[in-house]
């Protein structure tokens, strides 16, 4: 969080405004309550107390109207992949996505044989932050997270 | 010299509502102005979990759930008052203070069980206790195949047959030869007219 602070003393802070709105914005990211298979329970286990993803400000929505960014924690299948879309289309923009584990990433252990799994989430939405492990650990997602963070970062919301 | 206010004392609660008020409206008009408005009918429609809505949303609950309800905070309040009570109920303490508080307390926990029993047996005598339980009736169609069939086939019963190890291979009908093998279907088989 490198917000560019130019401090006179303590009291009076001055910054860009672009990164006011994204220090505000990394540092509150809003996930929404979705998960599809295993990786959800260490999704769980990273927003509870002995990780507390709460620190980074990440705290799970919901509903998509309130949420800035989707884990995809599981294994996507095909009858799966519909409902994504449409929450995806539902969150509201700026939105982002992290891809969590092999199955979301490449179809994971179905990559050859798994007839009902999509082989990859980002055949169906955009992915800006992939994390690997079967599932992964959690601090690999807080490592996703802070990845997002940094890439909010260079975001500009003003100038797009 | 101590002045007195100008603002009287709900003067300052009215001040202080109407910063309340303004203070989310000011955030509300902030989250409008920098936020990214791209609407499309996807993203309006409405969020059922990722499915389609389909239908109306204002459908009607069976009014039984209701009374469900009710019956069930009969039971909660009860639960909520006993358990406090259980542990003033036997403090010794108060006890040796008042030897007749033991005898008062268990009294007044009877009066209230039964006052609430009384609810309990109101409502059962009433009927609301009995959900509507589902009627079976057999299905009665133009099928030809009569009941006695199904009953035949429900009411057979089958040899359970013990089974070891070791006389596995004899114990077979089929391999021990009490029962010949039945002849091979009668299949087609290609003939060539000999020239």
């Amino acid at each position: 969080m490198s917000l560019e602070i130019k401090s006179e003393d303590g009291g009076i802070i001055i910054t860009k405004m672009d990164d006011l709105l994204n220090w505000a914005r990394l540092s509150s990211l809003w996930p929404m309550s979705f998960g599809i298979a295993c990786c959800a329970i260490e999704m769980m286990g990273s927003m509870a107390s002995t990780y507390d993803l709460d620190r980074f400000g990440v705290f799970p929505r919901p509903s998509p109207r309130q949420s800035d960014v989707i884990i995809i924690a599981g294994t996507v299948t095909f009858k799966m992949a519909e409902r994504i879309k449409r929450l995806y289309e539902q969150m509201p923009e700026p939105r982002y996505v992290i891809s969590m584990g092999s199955c979301s990433n490449c179809g994971g252990p179905y990559w050859q044989h798994g007839y009902h799994v999509v082989k990859g989430v980002n055949r169906i939405i955009p992915v800006d932050v992939y994390v690997q492990g079967c599932p992964p650990r959690p601090e690999s997602l807080i490592g996703g997270i802070l990845e997002l963070q940094k890439k909010i970062e260079k975001e500009s919301l003003l100038k797009s | 010299m101590i002045e007195p206010s100008q603002l009287t004392e709900f003067g300052k609660v009215f001040i202080y509502l109407v910063m309340g008020v303004l203070f989310v409206l000011f955030t509300f008009f902030l989250g409008w102005i920098v936020a990214v408005k791209r609407p499309n009918p996807e993203k309006l429609s409405s969020y059922e979990c990722g499915e389609e809505p389909t239908g109306s949303s204002w459908i009607q609950f069976n009014s039984r759930f209701y009374v469900v309800a009710l019956i069930f905070l009969l039971f909660d309040v009860e639960m909520v008052f006993i358990f406090p009570w259980t542990t003033v109920f036997s403090q010794e303490s108060i006890i040796l203070a008042e030897p007749r508080w033991g005898w008062l307390s268990l009294v007044e926990m009877f009066i209230f069980i039964g006052v609430l029993l009384i609810g309990l047996v109101y409502v059962w005598k009433k009927g609301d206790l009995n959900w509507i339980k589902p009627e079976y009736t057999l299905p009665s169609g133009p099928g030809r195949i009569p009941l006695s069939v199904y009953s035949r086939i429900n009411d057979e019963t089958y040899v359970v047959k013990g089974f070891s190890i070791n006389n596995e291979r004899t114990a077979d009908p089929v391999l021990s030869g009490e029962i010949k093998p039945v002849a091979p279907k009668p299949m087609f088989r290609p003939q060539f007219k000999k020239p």
